[in-house]
């Protein structure tokens, strides 16, 4: 009799917590409709493993670069883990992560977010909060996330212990049940992949128009804290002995003030990196702002990406000696059915627009 | 830490694994440890208030207990030789020498209550506000109208040997601070918890179960109902709403005390349970109560008994309130009688008031109370004689008429505390009879105070369900034994119910403001 | 007795003191009532009952009350 009575207990809390971790799958926001941008970092473990380079940054990353394009182009194997509003604490991480799944040849870090310092540092809180949860939800459960959960938190979500909410964020999204749609039905138990390696296609066209003037700035250096998680990223890139390579891309904005450039070139100096301006090469590259950019200068569009991946791949070979292995039939073979989602994509998205 | 915390409930999970896997000889030294870590974490500068009072407890029991052992030998000793006169007589002194330790014990003790409460008001906190005098901006320190009330009763019983004194200093430091009452009491007797509290516990799955139960509960109330509700008390409170408005801020902020307070108590014991300690009841369904002397023995029953016992009885015993008594008898015979009970009344009302704050409107909650019940105390003839004129306690629907008036007339005394300035109260209270606006209702205004139609909804719903719990415990008691009859999956599936509510309709996380307890002010 | 009895009789004419053993437990007794019987005994018997004797077990039937005036006034 006791034995059974603790077998119903012990089967009614596996069924409990089984009804809870369902609830918690409903409730989380899916970013399959127009908020895309929260589905890129849960993709990356699909497509993990065997990449030679990986990009990592915020959205002039995930914007900019066609990892289709450079596996057509010279046979790279690229992926991108890029996410609006990366903070570099969260890009640090983001690396540590990344070493648990593969070794790349060569890392590429977008150093634009150089300029926060703190999570206080960016500006509205709430909007931070959301933008945390995007590159956050994502990951899977390590010691990597932990820390950068911690790392990102706002006063707010702090002043909850939301630490706790992203190892279990039903507790964050516990009151959606009242804005719950379709698509968090449809999307409950399989996601579409959203991205093409983590490369987020737009095929719309917002010509660049006039220069937006932007007040100088008090301070041009880059705060402590962003320096010790750069720091961080050359150390642990070293230890894996494999190649960080810094860029810039060449979006227009946010300005890229040539004072914060000049910080950038001398620590590539003095820590013997490769540091990638690709703003003072827009010319070589081809990039037309009247057609390349599908919201007037911050992004490129698919054409400008594709333009962009064909240029940089090619310093990717040459200056990095990353391998071509289009000559490899089981990559070949994957990277197949990758470049017909991405015709496909393109396609559906051209004729939509 | 706040009670409703993530932090909490870890910290709870790890104190209950460490309890049972440990000796059980060394659970209340566990109780103990983890009670200061609750204290630390709260600000090592209240460090010091907490350990005042334990450590001038601890003196003061442990002198006083000193001379009764002498004079109980004495007696002992002695006891052929000795007159009745001589047993009397020592007797006298033992009090006179003791009374010195309670006495001192008690103004130190209340002295730095006073103060403490004194710095939250005017003018001081402007000048903490401002930093010209910053240490005064150290706030209340956690719990101390609470461990406080618990310890200086606590003197008292020792003094007047109903209660043994606590030889070890530890088990009185856990007496004082155990961590589950710090937030908001109950304000308990060292006679009703020192059985449990010291005893080594076995583990019981039943006791823990009915203890989280009853926690859930709790967090059900505070976390879905009271927090919701809090939005719409704050809007509520601004001068433009009159009338109708302010009769419904006074019928909302019932709803939230009620959820905040019983939901916290519920908390609190059941926490004690799953620690196999058994706290004092600190609600019984007060708001079912058809008279205000009924309501007052139903609601805070640990403050009103502590003030019914060491504020009212003596006071009403005392000697110049005997010989009071006995003068105004020869003058007015029934009245005279009760002349001291109303006198002991208005002092125990005073002290109750301003153990909220040292604010003129916690004084003028208190003399309402008074009033009211020393009113119905006076009428109680007129009462019965108009009751039985028309056989209304025969009725069935009168019983419901005196809980009705009850509720709203406790209503109209408890929203008091929600104003600081007595004026705004009273021309607030004249609003009832002067503004008509039932257009309040429907006219989109209740949309605008921080409260949706869904907040709406979800509280009418978790009203009802509090409601109907009291009532089925008020007929057939406890909710928890019912349950335990039922089929075990149906009683998981209720729980996991309970559950699931609290975390989807709980108010927390972002975009809800963390409220602290009402309670936790005083 | 007969006086105790006579005092609790006019305070609450519907009980009979003489069996009811459960005063305060049945809530007959209220703290007022209490009061007033402690001044009352104060003036019949001359006998001040102090606060800490103002216990349910001290109240709950004559028989236990009357025990308790015995007992202060034998000392």
């Amino acid at each position: 009799m006791k034995k059974k009575s603790i077998l119903i207990l012990c089967a009614s809390l596996a069924v409990c917590i089984a009804l809870l971790w369902l609830l918690q799958a409903l409730l989380m926001p899916k970013y399959m409709g127009s908020v895309k941008e929260g589905a890129l970092i849960g993709e990356y473990y699909d497509n993990a493993g065997n990449n030679d380079v990986v990009f990592i940054g915020d959205c002039e990353v995930y914007e900019n670069f066609s990892p289709i394009t450079m596996w057509e182009e010279y046979g790279i194997t690229s992926i991108i883990r890029g996410s609006a509003q990366q903070m570099i604490w969260q890009s640090y991480y983001l690396m540590e992560e990344t070493f648990q799944y593969e070794t790349p040849k060569v890392m590429v870090f977008n150093v634009l977010s150089m300029k926060y310092d703190t999570p206080q540092s960016t500006g509205d809180q709430t909007q931070r909060e959301a933008y945390n949860r995007m590159t956050l939800d994502g990951m899977r459960w390590s010691d990597s996330k932990w820390n950068s959960v911690l790392a990102s938190m706002t006063e707010e979500e702090k002043e909850w212990q939301g630490q706790w909410s992203y190892l279990f964020p039903l507790l964050r999204y516990h009151d959606r049940w009242s804005q719950l749609t379709a698509e968090d039905f449809q999307y409950l138990f399989k996601k579409d992949q959203v991205s093409d390696n983590g490369y987020l296609m737009q095929t719309g066209v917002k010509p660049y128009e006039d220069e937006h003037v932007q007040p100088p700035l008090v301070d041009y250096t880059f705060g402590e804290n962003s320096y010790y998680y750069l720091d961080k990223m050359v150390e642990l890139c070293k230890s894996h002995g494999t190649q960080l390579v810094l860029i810039k891309a060449p979006s227009l904005y946010p300005v890229w003030w040539d004072e914060w450039d000049q910080q950038m070139v001398e620590y590539a100096e003095k820590h013997d990196l490769l540091y990638v301006n690709l703003l003072e090469t827009q010319e070589e590259i081809g990039i037309d702002w009247s057609k390349d950019t599908y919201d007037a200068g911050l992004h490129l569009n698919v054409y400008g990406a594709e333009k962009l991946a064909s240029y940089f791949g090619r310093i990717l070979v040459d200056e990095c000696g990353v391998a071509d292995h289009r000559g490899d039939d089981t990559v070949s073979a994957v990277w197949a059915e990758k470049v017909a989602t991405y015709y496909a994509r393109k396609e559906k998205l051209e004729a939509q627009s | 830490m706040q009670i409703t915390s993530f932090r909490f409930l870890l910290f709870v999970a790890a104190v209950l694994a460490a309890y049972y896997l440990i000796p059980k000889k060394g659970q209340w030294m566990l109780l103990l440890a983890v009670s200061y870590c609750f204290y630390l974490w709260a600000g090592i500068e209240y460090l010091g208030f907490i350990l005042l009072t334990t450590v001038s407890t601890y003196a003061a029991t442990m002198a006083m207990a000193a001379n009764q052992d002498k004079q109980a030998k004495f007696l002992e000793e002695n006891k052929e030789t000795l007159t009745r006169e001589d047993r009397k007589a020592s007797k006298v002194k033992l009090k006179k020498t003791n009374r010195v330790y309670l006495v001192g014990c008690l103004v130190l003790n209340f002295s730095v209550l006073a103060v403490c409460k004194a710095l939250l008001i005017e003018p001081f906190q402007t000048a903490a506000a401002a930093g010209t005098l910053s240490f005064l901006s150290i706030g209340l320190p956690l719990g101390i109208s609470f461990y406080m009330f618990q310890s200086m009763g606590y003197v008292v019983d020792v003094y007047r040997q109903t209660t043994p004194a606590e030889r070890n200093p530890f088990k009185l430091a856990l007496f004082v601070s155990f961590f589950p009452q710090l937030i908001q009491g109950p304000i308990s007797r060292f006679g009703q918890i020192a059985p449990t509290l010291y005893a080594p516990k076995k583990f019981d799955g039943k006791q823990l179960s009915f203890g989280l139960q009853r926690m859930l509960w709790g967090y059900f109330k505070k976390l879905v109902i009271a927090d919701r509700i809090a939005a719409a008390v704050i809007a509520l409170r601004g001068p433009e709403h009159t009338g109708v408005a302010f009769f419904l801020l006074t019928v909302f902020y019932a709803v939230q005390i009620y959820g905040d307070f019983t939901g916290g108590i519920d908390i609190t014991i059941g926490l004690a349970q799953t620690l196999g300690i058994e706290l004092p009841e600190n609600f019984i369904r007060p708001y079912f109560s058809k008279n205000i002397a009924e309501y007052w023995r139903r609601w805070h029953i640990s403050l009103g008994e502590w003030m019914k016992d060491y504020i009212f009885y003596p006071v009403s015993v005392s000697k110049p309130l005997l010989q009071l008594s006995k003068t105004a008898r020869k003058k007015w015979r029934s009245f005279g009688q009760r002349l001291p009970v109303y006198v002991a009344s208005v002092a125990t009302w005073f002290v109750t008031g301003i153990w909220h704050g040292l604010t003129p409107n916690f004084v003028l909650w208190g003399m309402l109370n008074c009033f009211f019940i020393v009113l119905s105390e006076e009428c109680v003839g007129l009462y019965e004689r108009f009751h039985n004129r028309f056989h209304l306690k025969e009725k069935k629907w009168y019983g419901g008429f005196e809980i009705l008036r009850m509720f709203i007339l406790m209503n109209l005394i408890r929203i008091v505390d929600l104003f600081p300035n007595v004026s705004d109260y009273f021309s607030r209270i004249g609003s009832l009879f002067t503004t008509f606006n039932f257009h309040i209702l429907w006219d989109g205004t209740m949309l605008k105070l921080g409260l949706t139609e869904l907040d709406y909804i979800i509280l009418a719903c978790g009203i009802v369900l509090m409601f109907v719990i009291s009532l089925i415990q008020e007929k057939k008691g406890s909710i928890r034994a019912l349950l335990l009859q039922q089929k075990p999956v149906l009683r998981y599936a209720l729980i996991f119910a309970l559950l699931v509510i609290v975390l989807l309709m709980g108010s927390y996380g972002v975009g809800y403001n963390a409220s602290a307890f009402i309670y936790n002010a005083f | 007795m007969e006086t105790l009895l006579q005092i609790l009789q006019d305070l609450h004419p519907e009980v009979d003191f003489e069996t009811e053993e459960h005063l305060i437990d049945n809530k007959i007794l209220n703290s007022f009532d209490i009061v007033t019987i402690v001044a009352e005994i104060d003036s019949e018997f001359d006998v001040a009952i102090p606060a800490e004797h103002l216990l349910p077990k001290n109240f709950n039937s004559a028989k236990a009350l009357y025990a308790l005036v015995q007992k202060l006034m034998d000392e």
